[in-house]
């Protein structure tokens, strides 16, 4: 199949080790992948944090970008949650017909990254080896929004050589939640706190996510705590092979 | 918190109440626990039902054709009330509704009146009204009787003193009941709740209730609840006030089968509520001979003409959004600064009092969804909350002051930049400039920022920032194009 990559602009920016482990792990899967180059955000900090009006031309540079894909892999959860949830009102309050139909037209094909493996392609083991132990979070939007349900995590089962630890509080908020992490600092650190004590509890080396967002939010503690335990995007981990060293 | 009126107009915003709730740490431990008991018993008892899906969604239906015709079953309401020898009274908003209470038990003949549990009271503050006109309430729940002997405020919609431990209710009795030698099981202070509310129950003459649901075929009126003090309340008295939102009625009786499921094990995790009481108009010899209905619309019409905002009027007041709530667990309600506190505090407070009374509640949630997963009737709060932030952006962005809002510009700049790729090259190799005086490389050469200046200083309060890499996902598609590989 002939993928095209929205790698987000997070992704892009901060973390391309993911964008590089999709590309791996779908080209050993033995499709083709393309990455739009016009891509830029699909407008998530800006909707969510009430600037809807800025966030308006995001949708239509997307439809414009991934008009002609045959599927469009995101790997960020709460991206695909924003499209999902919030483009075909967008697009309704624009008044835009046209823009309506293209993104009712798209979004059957736009999937998150471990939904695109399990859901689109019927895959639970994609050939991955990852010899750590692993503890994973079930990022709100993925779980909530687009009900990926246990799809990481049988993901992950399938992988050789890892020790899965069970996350107490899995589907407890880190925390994060974009602009809410600097607007209630306090409150965000609190829940914070909950979760990187859920992840130390496991002895795990790493934790993983469909969002590098959450990642990003439980690394900065686990870093600032000098605990030594990483983050790691799950796309990573099924990229990993023989000749991983990490 | 203890004494003042939780209100809006004059409460800080929520960050800053945060910070007083998150340093209160048995505050927090006791709301942690109380929240933990409910979820789990709530989740028992929703996996019990086969079909809770399909009622949860009969339940929206249900309100939702409500709020499209509310106007029409207010009506039918109070037709049928009236039939059945009720008195049924308007009240535009909060003040009007307060000196329609305050008369009507004046007009009773007593300076006392007994109360049932009512967030429509504490919402207009009723009994500090009813103190200014020399007439005293007694609470009768008994979680509102400590909330009220404690001066303390409630901080839950369906558990108001859930804040509070048996060790400091016990103190609070021992000291308002003058019962040194009370003894601490919870028996024990079941006792002399019972005791000090029973003689309030036979003496006093009037009676104030809210509502849970009015039911517009009939003209009845239903509360539900679990101790029977609040039947008590209904059928002592020889007047009894009914006051009510206007959001409270419901169409038909039969609509009950449907939120009497829903209800009870949202908020307590029971399959029914001990005590359901439907009470329709009066009858002689059997309950109370005068019988008030207040329709209180305060905001509400404001928020039905808000097509986006209005599924908040489809609460049934069950508090399951604050169990779930991962900030209102971290906070405890009070810092909320309304008596509508979690989710659906947030949503509904900023709208029956104005947007810009309550700037920063919209804000108070990471979005995370629990809210919406556990409501009984559907209402997208994460969607409403969106909604709000919206009307409180355009709000601050609006004339000459909003060219000075330093988020308003970075947004705006934000987006010029996603509009264009040249653009957002640009700025991510202006971002990583911009970052190096403030990055320090770790024991293995990692750099990492521990600090970040203005706004953007609370996320490095207790967080480290990794530093960009060195070569974006974008530059390294196009460097592996080049190499053909």
């Amino acid at each position: 199949m002939r993928v095209s990559l929205f790698i987000t602009c997070y992704n892009d920016t901060l973390f391309p080790e993911t964008g590089k482990s999709v590309v791996k792990v779908l080209e050993r899967l033995g499709h083709s992948v393309e990455f739009p180059a016009g891509q830029t955000c699909c407008g998530q900090m800006h909707y969510n944090t009430g600037y809807q009006f800025e966030a308006m031309p995001l949708v239509q540079r997307f439809v414009d970008q991934f008009r002609g894909a045959e599927a469009v892999v995101v790997p960020s959860s709460s991206c695909v949650a924003m499209m999902k949830d919030h483009y075909p009102k967008m697009a309704a309050s624009l008044k835009d017909e046209k823009l309506r139909a293209d993104v009712d037209a798209l979004l059957p094909r736009v999937y998150e990254f471990s939904e695109f493996l399990t859901r689109g392609l019927g895959l639970v083991d994609v050939g991955a080896y990852y010899p750590h132990r692993v503890t994973y979070h079930a990022s709100c939007h993925g779980l909530r929004n687009l009900e990926l349900g246990d799809g990481p995590l049988r993901l992950l089962k399938a992988v050789r050589g890892i020790d899965l630890v069970p996350l107490e509080g899995l589907e407890q908020c880190c925390g994060f939640g974009g602009t809410f992490a600097i607007k209630n600092a306090e409150v965000s650190s609190a829940m914070l706190s909950e979760k990187t004590t859920a992840v130390l509890n496991t002895g795990a080396e790493a934790c993983t996510a469909c969002d590098n967002s959450c990642l990003m939010h439980i690394q900065g503690a686990l870093h600032r705590q000098k605990t030594g335990v990483k983050t790691v995007h799950l796309a990573e981990i099924l990229a990993g092979d023989e000749g991983t060293t990490r | 918190m203890s004494g003042v009126a939780l209100d809006p107009k004059t409460a800080p915003v929520f960050p800053m109440a945060a910070r007083t709730a998150l340093a209160d740490t048995q505050m927090r431990k006791n709301v942690r626990h109380a929240t933990d008991v409910i979820q789990a018993k709530r989740a028992r008892v929703v996996a019990e039902m086969p079909d809770w899906q399909q009622l949860r969604e009969a339940g929206k239906q249900i309100r939702q054709h409500t709020m499209e015709h509310l106007d029409f079953y207010l009506e039918q309401f109070e037709e049928n009330c009236t039939r059945a020898g009720g008195v049924v009274h308007w009240a535009r908003d909060a003040e009007e509704a307060r000196k329609i209470v305050t008369a009507l038990v004046k007009a009773s003949g007593s300076d006392e009146v007994i109360k049932i549990k009512s967030m429509t009271t504490e919402e207009i503050h009723l009994n500090d009204a009813l103190e200014a006109a020399g007439i005293h309430a007694y609470e009768t729940d008994l979680a509102e009787l400590i909330i009220q002997l404690g001066e303390d405020q409630p901080s839950h919609i369906v558990v108001p003193a859930l804040h509070k431990n048996r060790q400091q209710i016990r103190e609070i009795f021992q000291r308002k009941m003058n019962l040194p030698e009370l003894g601490e099981t919870p028996q024990d202070l079941a006792d002399a709740a019972r005791m000090f509310l029973r003689e309030k129950f036979l003496r006093i003459k009037t009676g104030v209730s809210g509502a849970n649901f009015l039911i517009a075929e009939t003209g009845g009126v239903c509360i539900v609840e679990s101790e029977g003090n609040g039947r008590m309340c209904l059928t002592l008295p020889e007047t009894l006030i009914t006051i009510a939102g206007i959001d409270k009625v419901v169409p038909r009786f039969q609509d009950l089968e449907v939120l009497l499921q829903l209800l009870p094990r949202s908020a307590t995790g029971e399959r029914m509520n001990p005590y359901n009481s439907i009470w329709t108009g009066v009858k002689p010899g059997d309950g109370p001979q005068t019988f008030h209905v207040v329709l209180m619309d305060n905001a509400r019409t404001d928020i039905l003409a808000d097509k986006e905002g209005r599924q908040t009027l489809n609460c049934i007041r069950c508090g399951a959004c604050q169990n779930a709530c991962p900030v209102y667990r971290q906070t405890g309600g009070q810092a909320y600064g309304s008596v509508y506190a979690g989710p659906i505090g947030a949503i509904l407070t900023p709208q029956l009092q104005q947007m810009h009374h309550a700037q920063s509640l919209p804000f108070a949630s990471s979005l995370c969804g629990a809210c919406y997963e556990v409501c009984p009737v559907k209402i997208n709060i994460p969607e409403v909350l969106i909604h709000l932030r919206a009307k409180v952006v355009n709000q601050n962005t609006a004339g000459i002051t909003g060219l000075f809002d330093f988020e308003a510009a970075a947004m705006t700049a934000m987006a010029m930049i996603f509009k264009s790729e040249r653009r957002f090259r640009a700025a991510q190799r202006l971002g990583r400039m911009a970052e190096t005086p403030l990055v320090r490389k770790d024991g293995q050469g990692v750099g990492w920022i521990s600090w970040l200046p203005g706004m953007l200083g609370g996320w490095t309060q207790v967080r480290d920032l990794q530093e960009m890499p060195k070569e974006t996902f974008r530059d390294w598609w196009e460097r592996r194009g080049k190499n053909g590989n």
